[in-house]
């Protein structure tokens, strides 16, 4: 078993978390995991970017080859696009719809989904209204990991299980909702 | 014990103090800060004692984890490659004096220039200063590297180098953890004829540091960090570090049966890379960084033999890649998708309600008031004033230049001469400078974008900021009213507009403190407030 993952979007917008609950979920499974992500600079509203990688055999380096993630998994449309280099003959995007703009120059919805569709089914996720819908737009990233889950290789009730515990300390209820906004994104991706 | 997930810097911070230190002394700089975080952090630390805040910047930081050193105890000194720079001086001069606790540097370096103004390979400072510097390739590495740091430190009685890099440092691994070991106790002893460096010492501890050579170069034979992975064919690989992960995941992924020599611990095991050079006919030397040991193996009169980062075989610049290191090993690539031409770059930005924002608009109203309108700068958030929408900044060189270069551009005659430097970069190498600008009564304004914190690298704790900023402005000999306190604020605009007016056409030195919190910083507070419901 062999995962090879790109997460990306503008920096705040919580792919690290994202990271943070593929990550523990792998460790539970005794899998080896590289997480290579980027501080700096860039988290101030730069594009931002995460290669996430986990193997039941040993992995050497912490950046994916060109052309050989098995997903793209993204909380913002232009932001998908931006990695498709790496993508695998075969690998799927899972992207939110919600554009950050600020930058000039944007394009507009109608390229970004032109370009999208050119990627092999590609999953595309309306992520902060299923997040409001899920009790707090903050979940989007959630949704975002629920939609992406089928194509981690990591089973439900383990992701579940990491989401429970990076939120923990935040009381029941933010684990609630964040576990309710990560349904709602893998009941798009499981139809 | 439980498999922990830990970011590079954070196997170092946690083998660090499961090997012991007492202290970490580190002024923040990406791609280093979390180490010292992490050992802030640290329950284990805060138990036992641990010393870990900020230093002022990284030369002192360097020299009390040698006065630690001095004391007995390990201590464990963090910084960027560039920090080095400002660390040189007792870093070199520490392998003259040798130190008694174990004494390591981690340096964390940065190819490719994610944070960086350069990109300059810590490991030659190693050779330079001649210690043992050691590169490990994986977060497991790193952690067990620094046991083995602090032992070899303490044997050969010199400090160690543990150097990494951006990838290694800022990316996380399951780590398995030893037990850990308790702290040295306290043991200074007199020893003056090693550490009071005048020559007729001097000259007796360098003979010492050269004799010492090649007994590092023996332990580096036997060290766990370098090893040989046996192969057929005629192109050997010498890969030194994270290299060294790019050469075996690019030997799996396209079936190439090469022999590598891994290097992971300087100076290099002579008799593992003749038994390299003597078994292929073509090495292609893989580095992370500046071609450092390539260039020693060509030697000035080259050899054919030959292959790396100087002969076009890998880019002479920037980082590795799995990609990168196949194609120099001969593998045909296909070619992936490109990306779309309606994808534009997403610079970074100050954050929406940072008070530098106001503090540019102000600073841009009344310097383009004047023909010559340069603006000297520096390191921290404001360097982001040089981008859209701003452009307000046009230096940016290393830390503390803002205020020197701008002092000798006023001696120059280049009026109004202003400097734009944040709290903590003033503390760091911005007060020497300014006592260089009123010992010189050059005609000179310094605003210092006080937000009362280390931002740029994650909100660490400023050494100076609010009353110590202005008093030691005072206590430098800048004259009381011109020393101005203004509030970057859209509703203060007029009022920071008539103060930067006044100053700039002030001929002395004067200094703008624009006071504000940063909004991160106010934000974080909030959360933690909300957290624990007060």
């Amino acid at each position: 078993m062999q995962k090879n993952i790109i997460l990306a979007g503008v920096g705040g917008q919580g792919i690290l978390s994202i990271a943070a609950v593929v990550d523990q979920a792998a460790l539970k499974e005794g899998l080896n995991i590289r997480q290579a992500e980027v501080h700096g600079m860039s988290q101030r509203g730069g594009a931002v970017q995460s290669h996430l990688r986990i193997s039941d055999r040993e992995i050497f380096a912490d950046l994916i080859a060109l052309g050989n993630a098995d997903l793209i998994l993204s909380v913002e449309p232009l932001e998908a696009l931006r990695y498709l280099p790496w993508l695998a003959p075969g690998g799927r995007v899972v992207t939110s719809l919600d554009p950050f703009v600020n930058m000039p120059g944007y394009p507009t919805m109608e390229e970004i989904m032109s370009e999208l569709g050119k990627t092999e089914r590609p999953v595309l996720v309306h992520a902060a209204e299923l997040a409001r819908e899920a009790g707090s737009a903050r979940a989007s990233n959630m949704v975002m990991l629920g939609a992406g889950a089928p194509f981690t290789g990591i089973e439900q009730g383990r992701l579940e299980e990491a989401i429970g515990a990076l939120f923990g300390a935040k009381g029941q209820e933010v684990v609630d909702i964040n576990i309710r906004a990560f349904r709602k994104g893998l009941q798009l991706s499981n139809i | 014990m439980n498999r922990q997930l830990l970011l590079g810097a954070e196997a170092v911070a946690q083998g660090a103090l499961d090997a012991g230190i007492s202290g970490v002394y580190a002024y923040p700089g990406t791609p280093s800060t979390e180490i010292t975080e992490y050992i802030q952090r640290s329950k284990h630390s805060r138990e036992s004692g641990v010393r870990s805040s900020w230093s002022t910047n990284e030369k002192t930081a360097y020299e009390a984890a040698l006065g630690m050193s001095y004391a007995g105890k390990r201590s464990l000194v963090c910084m960027k490659h560039v920090g080095l720079n400002v660390a040189a001086d007792p870093f070199i001069n520490s392998a003259i004096t040798g130190v008694n606790g174990g004494l390591v540097l981690a340096v964390a370096d940065d190819p490719s220039m994610h944070s960086s103004q350069n990109e300059q390979d810590s490991r030659v400072y190693g050779r330079f200063a001649m210690v043992p510097v050691l590169e490990p390739a994986s977060q497991q590495e790193l952690y067990d590297a620094m046991f083995h740091a602090f032992d070899l430190s303490e044997a050969v009685r010199l400090p160690v180098v543990v150097r990494m890099t951006t990838r290694l440092s800022h990316s996380r691994s399951g780590i398995d953890r030893r037990t850990p070991l308790g702290q040295n106790p306290l043991k200074a002893e007199y020893a003056p004829e090693r550490f009071v460096l005048m020559p007729h010492n001097a000259r007796v501890q360098y003979r010492h540091l050269l004799d010492l050579q090649p007994m590092l170069e023996e332990l580096s034979e036997s060290s766990f960090l370098n090893e040989t992975v046996e192969g057929g064919g005629a192109v050997g690989v010498i890969a030194f570090g994270i290299g060294c992960n790019y050469v075996m995941e690019a030997r799996r992924d396209h079936g190439i049966d090469c022999r590598v020599l891994k290097i992971g611990q300087y100076p290099l095991p002579r008799r593992q890379v003749n038994e390299l050079f003597d078994a292929c006919s073509t090495v292609l030397v893989v580095e992370e960084g500046y071609p450092v040991y390539e260039e020693l193996f060509r030697g000035y009169f080259g050899s054919a033999k030959i292959r790396g980062r100087m002969d076009g075989a890998l880019p002479r610049a920037g980082e590795l890649t799995t990609d990168l290191v196949a194609a120099a090993l001969g593998v045909k690539l296909t070619g992936t998708a490109a990306v779309p031409g309606i994808v534009v770059n997403r610079p970074p930005e100050l954050c929406k309600g940072c008070g530098h924002r106001d503090m540019f608009e102000a600073i841009n109203l009344v310097i383009r008031e004047h023909a010559d309108h340069h603006v000297f700068s520096d390191i921290g958030c404001y360097t982001l004033g040089a981008l859209p929408p701003h452009n307000a900044i046009h230096t940016c060189v290393d830390m503390g230049a803002s205020i020197t270069m701008a002092k000798g551009a006023a001696d120059a005659g280049l009026r109004p001469a202003v400097s734009v430097i944040g709290d903590s970069t003033f503390a760091h190498s911005g007060m020497t400078g300014l006592l260089d600008a009123v010992n010189d009564h050059s005609p000179l304004t310094v605003i210092i974008g006080d937000n009362a914190t280390t931002a740029m690298t994650g909100g660490q704790h400023s050494s100076a900021s609010g009353s110590k900023l202005v008093d030691l402005c005072r206590g430098i000999g800048v004259e009381a009213e011109h020393i101005r306190i203004i509030v970057p604020l859209k509703t203060h605009l007029a009022e920071n507009v008539a103060v930067l007016r006044e100053e700039f056409d002030y001929d002395g030195v004067s200094v703008v403190i624009a006071q504000r919190e940063c909004v991160e910083s106010a934000a974080k507070k909030k959360r933690r407030a909300a957290a624990t419901g007060q």
